[in-house]
């Protein structure tokens, strides 16, 4: 590692003020501050005596997503493999280390192509606003460019995956001043736009990977999620599926979502690590089950899709991952304390309301947790409002 | 329970500002500080709620093929004056304005003072006219039309207010320099409004 810092340290001259290649400096930046603490410090106050910075923080998320990341290469190997005949596999046969091995190196080369193309497209967008615009390559982009790749479905074409970090990152953020700045979380804003440009590479049957040749398909394999068989059939599709199965994660959907015990970990990571809000990760949670047990008891018969119970409503689709991971996001979310309960509750309320009532979308999550980034200001501006009002009171101003 | 439903979908599913895109002129250039956004939303509510009924009675009981029979008797049935729907529209429009004007002239004048020319302005906002002429489009009655305008009223307002919340907290963004002012504004409505497409497709 030392000739790797030696290196850095030799070509660093060229990156400097008056260097050959000056402009590029956040690229070089970014590249050293990645590899080794950066040496610099804080040059105006405040100064905090604390060892988390924002890149600490980005790296716990990563840390965090891990073992959706993992879970995510055995997923969908496990599922291309169920869904092609030449590997013989049934849904019913126990998993040995050998299938293990076999699906997590099939997923892996699904996740691969997709994260690099993230990296390349986002990366040539980041990498160029910081060069105009003379900021920092920020390590916000680590998280956006890992999470995207993660909420995509396994047979989205190429093109796509670029196009859409391309606007995330763009629009989403990159216009609003970088990180820190953006209103929506990028990654779910760069989700949105393929979902409403290319609908029918993001939703209907594209969750698992099929192989080539048709022939090879297995009879009657059907690549539909959990949600999409309670929008078909109503709460009777419960009979049919299995609860373990679907929290552990063994059913079709986008890339990481699938596995609710993996986004627990994630939460125990983001939660014990302080970075992530318990706050809007609970008032989801409470939510989505207020928000279940009140469509339930309005049911007009218990195989409408209204008496699905919430226990279900947590494992399927991407409730665990969007509430863990996109939820938390601390820049769109709400800053207040009590604006985080709002803005936690009101997901899980909207992500059941539109599985349950929108026919237009099967899964509710995105969609929610953007509309809430759009009110997230609102909420914290009455929130304050609310807080300078009762202090007032409390002093006799008013 | 129908009535509440049409306010629902006045209000989100179809709402004047993220949806069908009306009234931008004030939407973008009121939404600098949240107070005056809300300000200006409640005038919107108001204007919309009184108006949207009142252009109802005109239509039905004036305008419409055969609409002054009560007056005038059974020769009266082929009069059809549609042709003055818009500017018997836009008359009455302008005079509720001009009431609501004054009024808050009268009860807050630091309201009146914010709000500027863009009070009198609601006069010729698209929002208040689209929903008079939805209203027509939609054959709503009396009823109808007092929920409709309200309920179209407040979505205008919670759009207008969420967008001066957010800009309120974009002045600390480092924004592009070409950008700044309008032009990051709209980029900002056009996200909010795939935001607002959550309730796109919802049967009430």
């Amino acid at each position: 590692m030392k000739f790797l810092r030696k290196k850095l340290d030799q070509i660093a001259p060229l990156f400097e003020k008056g260097g050959k290649f000056e402009k590029l400096y956040p690229v070089f930046e970014a590249a050293d501050s990645f590899l080794y603490t950066p040496a610099h410090r804080t040059q105006s106050g405040p100064h905090v005596r604390d060892v988390i910075d924002l890149k600490r923080m980005m790296t716990m998320v990563v840390i965090a997503l891990l073992p959706c990341i993992l879970w995510s290469f055995f997923n969908n190997g496990y599922q291309a493999m169920l869904a092609d005949s030449s590997y013989g596999l049934a849904a019913s046969d126990p998993i040995s280390m050998d299938v293990i091995l076999q699906a997590s190196w099939i997923g892996f080369r699904v996740f691969l192509p997709i994260y690099v193309v993230t990296l390349a497209a986002g990366g040539a967008v980041e990498g160029l606003f910081a060069t105009v615009r003379k900021h920092e390559i920020n390590e916000g982009f680590l998280v956006t460019s890992m999470l995207f790749p993660l909420i995509v479905p396994a047979s989205i074409p190429l093109w796509q995956v670029a196009i859409g970090i391309i606007f995330g990152t763009l629009i989403g953020k990159e216009v609003f001043g970088g990180t820190g700045m953006n209103i929506l979380n990028p990654a779910l804003t760069g989700r949105l736009f393929l979902f409403i440009a290319y609908p029918a590479q993001i939703s209907g049957e594209v969750w698992t990977l099929l192989p080539k040749d048709p022939a090879l398909m297995v009879d009657g394999h059907t690549g539909a999620t959990a949600l999409a068989d309670f929008y078909t059939n109503g709460a009777a599709a419960i009979q049919h599926m299995n609860w373990m199965d679907a929290f552990l994660g063994l059913t079709p959907g986008s890339l990481a979502e699938t596995s609710t015990l993996a986004c627990l970990i994630g939460a125990l990571i983001l939660i014990g690590s302080g970075v992530g809000s318990w706050r809007i990760m609970l008032g989801s949670f409470l939510g989505m089950v207020g928000m279940s047990f009140l469509l339930n008891s309005m049911a007009p018969s218990p195989d409408h899709y209204m008496a699905v119970p919430w226990n279900w409503h947590l494992v399927v689709g991407g409730f665990a991952f969007g509430t863990v991971f996109m939820a938390t996001d601390p820049v769109s979310a709400a800053q207040t304390e009590t604006g985080k309960w709002i803005y936690g509750v009101l997901i899980g309320v909207l992500t059941v309301l539109v599985r349950v009532l929108n026919p237009a979308y099967p899964e509710g999550m995105m969609l929610a947790i953007i509309f809430m980034n759009v009110f997230a200001p609102t909420i914290d501006y009455y929130v304050v409002k609310a807080n300078i009002k009762r202090r007032e009171k409390r002093l006799g101003i008013q | 329970m129908e009535l509440l439903n049409l306010f629902l979908k006045a209000t989100f599913i179809e709402n004047m500002a993220l949806a069908f895109f009306l009234g931008m002129c004030s939407f973008l250039a009121v939404s600098k500080k949240v107070d005056t956004a809300l300000g200006l939303g409640v005038a919107v509510i108001f204007v919309l709620g009184i108006t949207t009924p009142l252009n109802n009675l005109i239509y039905t009981y004036l305008l419409k093929e055969g609409a002054l029979t009560w007056l005038l008797g059974e020769k009266a049935a082929t009069i059809d004056l549609e042709f003055l729907t818009f500017i018997a529209f836009i008359a009455t429009i302008a005079a509720v304005v001009q009431i609501v004007e004054m009024a808050i002239d009268k009860f807050s004048p630091a309201l009146y003072g914010a709000l500027g020319v863009f009070l009198p302005l609601i006069a010729v906002n698209c929002a208040i006219l689209g929903g008079a002429l939805f209203m027509v489009q939609r054959e709503y009655d009396l009823a109808e039309s007092t929920v409709f305008g309200i309920g179209a009223g407040t979505g205008f307002a919670l759009a207008i207010v969420a967008l001066a919340a957010i800009r309120e907290k974009m002045k600390y963004s480092n924004v592009p320099h070409g950008l700044r002012g309008l032009g990051i504004t709209f980029i900002t409505a056009g996200l909010m409004a795939m935001g607002f497409m959550i309730f796109g497709g919802i049967q009430l």
